[in-house]
């Protein structure tokens, strides 16, 4: 259970985000998520209102887009869908594959709302 | 990943920030500001800062993970019996409670840290960075973190290490590869621990735990090791020794 930990992390980042940007609040926090990023985004939305409570994002909504899996095979030169714990070439089998998306644990965007001046 | 250069894009993802993208759209009076960056921005940070830390020293840290109990102690414990006249090597342990890890690496004279997480499933890059702290890195070669026994939570985080060892005992079954594909995947290295067991466990196969290793796109060997017996030990000194040999080829060319 590191998704606490994780979301503890990420509102480290909305924190210095919100002082860099004059932020009084942050509305939306935008998060890509791959199947092999080790991260379940449920639990992540669980932890969410905890780690973010008393803070600058509490009450901010997260939105988690789930990334595909995809893998580039270097033999037969074709991209395809993987799973988990199969990422060999759907086409011709190899092993050998390299991910092309599906390890991401990224903070893409927020929407704020600046301090009055 | 860099959070820099604009290489967190994907083909999975670029399309969220394209005009017309989910990323685009706000309502009135809000700002949207794309940050791309990774959510563990700050811990691999400190984690590329124990890394230059411990090539300043000359150092090879090598991250050791598997479950609780797959025998990362008792691997360590017979890698120094072994190496301890050849190489200086140093040992972070990490576990939840207890400095027994510690003291079992301390009985076989040599420098260890004990790293108590309290409830916490995983070592972080600033816990190790404290760590480090605490150990004389010049008279060192090798630095094992023994990571808290886990296979899921350890995977994500970056310590700074150079290499990260799985092991995989007997008695877990072969198709634990299958089952935590985000750990296996980070492994540079897997060891089938208590190979010796594979007398009585005989529906533990190696081969098919090698298939769940290459499933995962992963090259990395795949040796099996019994401390018990002495099988397959030399295999993982000899590999032990070619990624040291590796690093020092790799600092003298610059």
């Amino acid at each position: 259970m590191h998704e606490l930990s994780i979301c503890q992390a990420l509102v480290g980042q909305l924190k210095a985000l919100a002082r860099e940007r004059r932020a009084s609040r942050i509305c939306l926090v935008r998060l890509g998520i791959g199947p092999l990023s080790g991260v379940e985004p449920q639990l992540l939305e669980q932890a969410w209102p905890v780690a973010s409570a008393g803070t600058v994002a509490e009450g901010a909504g997260l939105v988690l887009e789930r990334l595909p899996l995809r893998v580039h095979c270097p033999s037969c030169g074709r991209d395809s869908d993987a799973s988990t714990n199969r990422l060999s070439c759907r086409h011709c089998g190899d092993w050998r594959t390299r991910l092309v998306s599906g390890d991401e644990l990224l903070l893409d965007s927020v929407e704020l709302i600046r301090e009055a001046v | 990943m860099c959070d820099s250069c604009g290489c967190n894009l994907t083909q999975g993802n670029r399309h969220l920030l394209q005009p017309g993208g989910r990323l685009e759209k706000t309502e009135q009076g809000r700002e949207a500001v794309s940050v791309l960056k990774n959510l563990l921005h700050e811990n691999d940070h400190e984690a590329a800062h124990n890394r230059e830390h411990l090539d300043r020293h000359g150092v090879l840290a090598v991250n050791l993970m598997s479950s609780p109990g797959a025998g990362k102690t008792r691997l360590l414990e017979a890698t120094i019996d072994a190496l301890g006249g050849e190489l200086r090597i140093a040992v972070i342990e990490g576990d939840l409670e207890t400095e027994n890890d510690a003291r079992r690496i301390r009985d076989h004279g040599i420098e260890a840290v004990q790293i108590t997480t309290g409830s916490a499933c995983h070592l972080d890059a600033h816990m190790v960075h404290q760590a480090l702290h605490r150990l004389d890195l010049d008279p060192v070669d090798l630095l094992f973190i023994e990571n808290v026994g886990n296979l899921v939570c350890p995977a994500s985080f970056d310590l700074g290490q150079h290499r990260n060892v799985v092991l995989l005992s007997v008695p877990e079954g072969d198709d634990k590869p299958a089952k935590y594909p985000v750990m296996f995947r980070a492994a540079d290295l897997v060891l089938l621990s208590k190979t010796d067991l594979l007398a009585v466990l005989d529906d533990f196969r190696p081969a098919r735990a090698r298939q769940h290793v290459r499933a995962l796109a992963s090259s990395a060997p795949v040796l099996d090791v019994s401390v018990k017996t002495g099988g397959g030990i030399d295999a993982w000194l000899d590999w032990l020794r070619g990624q040291l040999d590796a690093r020092q080829r790799s600092r003298r060319t610059g």
